[in-house]
């Protein structure tokens, strides 16, 4: 790339916008982190690329700084990470209408005409992959409780996954699904609750990383011996180097769904459009299986997440 | 419930509603426990009802202190962001503390100090805005319950602050140990009730908050130093959020940006729920007590059943707190 940067140097420069959500919870500080990093990458790489990163509080924040990017910054191409999906579709479309590439990442827009490509995580792989080791763990028969996200439409999907896979195991019984909302303090509190309900858990879906920190607690607290597995979800770094150390029992796996994918579609998006290519328009990061014997490739100690 | 209030005769009924005036928050609060109970057996366990009050305990502290500034006739919005802050802090500080000081117990006694100091500091902070300022306190705790919460994302990088192993196994007995069967932040909460009880009925002072929050002019003329109290009345919050967050912290032993969200809502709903009027003037810490003890058992509950959708849980608690509120409504 760095050869034909010579035959560039007067074509007008690439300005690449990127906007998100401000990092207020872990996950969101991973892709914040995953998205400098690539301005990083893509600007040391490419003399001809500039990235801009703007972070949004909220959706109405996020439409503003998409109207800067473009009349201010003069962007030529967007990697848009949307607060929520159908707040932003107009803005997103108007941007488009003004001939700038538009990627969009994770949360899809309602109207897909708004945007060149869709960038992605696997919600239904991240609500099937667990399905499918828990039910194997338990050969079948067992007692599961679940804790879920906020609710939204990410939470169905991986919600709706999992059952769907549960549907195949009859013996194997959901005993209920609460909303701990990703937050660590809430999935305690539910935890606690199911474990003064219930007195037989075999193993509980977590469904996030930080959702099984609270979980881990509720069951030390509760002294409870019965539980025999927590899995959580997407890879954060402690729960990685748990399982890397094993030095928690319950967990014993994990899937996938890291932030990176915030530095795949911006690293994408600048590199294709360097060439004056197109993404392909749907491109999914699969989530994978992690276990204690992959587990290191999924470890980036330096990300926040 | 109402069609049976429509039955009785009219002078009855007021004379009923007249008794249960002061009593609505426990009422409420038996109410609830009598469903709860019918609902699961296990609601009405002692272990049960220790988790409640434990998962209390923060929001309690918090809302005593609340019921102070709200008697005053003040409001802190902030209360949320700065209990998240200053156990963002302390982590820090222990996490920093253990590389020089050797005995992980003097590392946890620096950070519990930390805590009990950054509280009544940002509590004068404040109190000093609100009264030298001259700024409402609507404004000046708005605002800063952006900041307190900012830099705790700064501190964190957007991720979590998470104490050290070594320190969080030392540290977590203040959460999780007890004394006579009875978990350690069950007693701090009570102790912390019955000094705010105290103060407010038995001193002077808590006779000075309650008139400047009934009549601020009047209290100036009766030669009260409205400033000076305003200010202590904001510094006992701090206070209360410092001691709050020394039992938080051990719990889980981290903090992040979604510590603490939403807890000033929380704490006010309690001091509203337990009958304290919002304008200021008079309330209790009783009843702010039983208020917060009130909105955990309705989440309890809403945990240990699966009647209810899943999505509706908030609006459950927004019927209660409206009905409560509507039992214990005085004269205006």
């Amino acid at each position: 790339m760095l050869a034909m940067a010579p035959a560039f140097a007067q074509a007008k420069k690439e300005v690449l916008g990127v906007s998100m959500p401000a990092a207020t919870h872990s996950f969101m500080a991973g892709a914040v982190y995953w998205a400098n990093e690539a301005k990083k990458d893509l600007e040391k790489a490419n003399p001809n690329i500039q990235v801009i990163v703007k972070t949004a509080a909220n959706a109405s924040e996020q439409a503003n700084q998409l109207q800067d990017l473009v009349t201010v910054n003069k962007i030529t191409s967007l990697v848009v990470f949307p607060f929520e999906s159908a707040a932003l579709t107009k803005p997103v479309a108007q941007v488009k209408a003004k001939n700038i590439y538009v990627t969009v990442v994770d949360r899809g827009l309602t109207d897909t005409s708004a945007q060149d490509a869709y960038v992605s995580g696997d919600n239904t792989a991240f609500g099937k992959i667990p399905a499918e080791y828990i039910a194997k763990f338990l050969n079948g028969k067992g007692n599961i409780v679940a804790l879920r996200g906020i609710p939204t439409t990410i939470d169905n999907e991986r919600m709706d996954a999992f059952n769907a896979v549960m549907k195949n195991y009859p013996n194997i019984k959901l005993l209920d699904a609460k909303h701990g909302n990703w937050n660590r303090d809430d999935a305690f509190k539910v935890t606690q609750d199911y474990l003064t309900r219930f007195k037989e858990i075999d193993v509980i879906w977590a469904a996030d990383d930080d959702m099984a920190v609270g979980v881990l607690k509720a069951i030390e607290q509760a002294k409870r011996k019965d539980i025999k597995l927590v899995f959580g979800g997407a890879g954060a770094k402690g729960a990685i180097k748990t399982l890397m150390d094993g030095s928690d029992p319950l967990i014993q796996a994990n899937v996938s769904y890291s932030p990176k994918f915030m530095y795949d579609a911006i690293k994408m998006t600048g590199e294709a459009r360097l060439k004056g290519q197109k993404l392909p328009a749907n491109n999914i990061v699969p989530s994978v299986l992690i276990t204690k014997a992959n587990a290191k490739d999924f470890y980036f100690p330096n990300s926040p997440f | 419930m109402p069609p049976a209030i429509a039955e009785a005769t009219p002078g009855r009924a007021a004379a009923w509603w007249g008794k249960l005036h002061g009593f609505g928050p426990v009422v409420g609060l038996a109410l609830l426990c009598v469903a709860g109970t019918l609902l699961n057996a296990e609601f009405a366990t002692i272990d049960n009802g220790l988790n409640v009050l434990t998962r209390t305990a923060f929001i309690g502290i918090i809302a005593v202190g609340m019921c102070f500034v709200i008697i005053s006739g003040g409001i802190d919005l902030s209360v949320g962001s700065m209990a998240a802050l200053i156990a963002g802090c302390v982590i820090l500080v222990m996490n920093h503390a253990a590389g020089t000081i050797g005995s992980p117990v003097l590392v946890v006694g620096l950070g519990m100090l930390v805590a009990l100091v950054l509280g009544p500091l940002f509590g004068l902070a404040h109190g000093l805005l609100i009264t030298k300022g001259r700024i409402e306190p609507f404004i000046v705790t708005l605002g800063t319950l952006g900041i307190f919460r900012a830099y705790l994302t700064y501190f964190a990088n957007g991720g979590a602050i998470t104490l050290g192993n070594e320190l969080a196994d030392v540290y977590s007995p203040v959460y999780y140990g007890s004394l006579l069967g009875v978990p350690f932040p069950v007693w701090v909460f009570a102790v912390v009730a019955l000094a705010g009880g105290f103060v407010l009925n038995r001193t002077a002072y808590g006779r000075y908050v309650q008139a400047i929050g009934s009549n601020e002019q009047v209290a100036r003329y009766a030669a009260v130093d409205v400033d000076k109290f305003k200010i202590i009345t904001y510094m006992l919050l701090g206070l209360c959020v410092g001691i709050a967050t020394l039992l938080y912290v051990p719990r889980l032993g981290s903090a992040s940006p979604t510590t603490g969200l939403l807890w000033e809502l929380e704490a006010i709903a309690a001091v509203i729920v337990g009958g304290t009027a919002l304008k200021g003037g008079a309330g209790s810490v009783t009843g702010t007590v039983v208020g917060a003890v009130l909105l955990s058992v309705i989440s309890n509950i809403l945990n240990l059943t699966s009647i209810i959708s899943v999505y509706l849980n908030a609006a459950v608690q927004g019927f209660v707190i409206i009905i409560v509120a509507f039992l214990q409504r005085g004269r205006r």
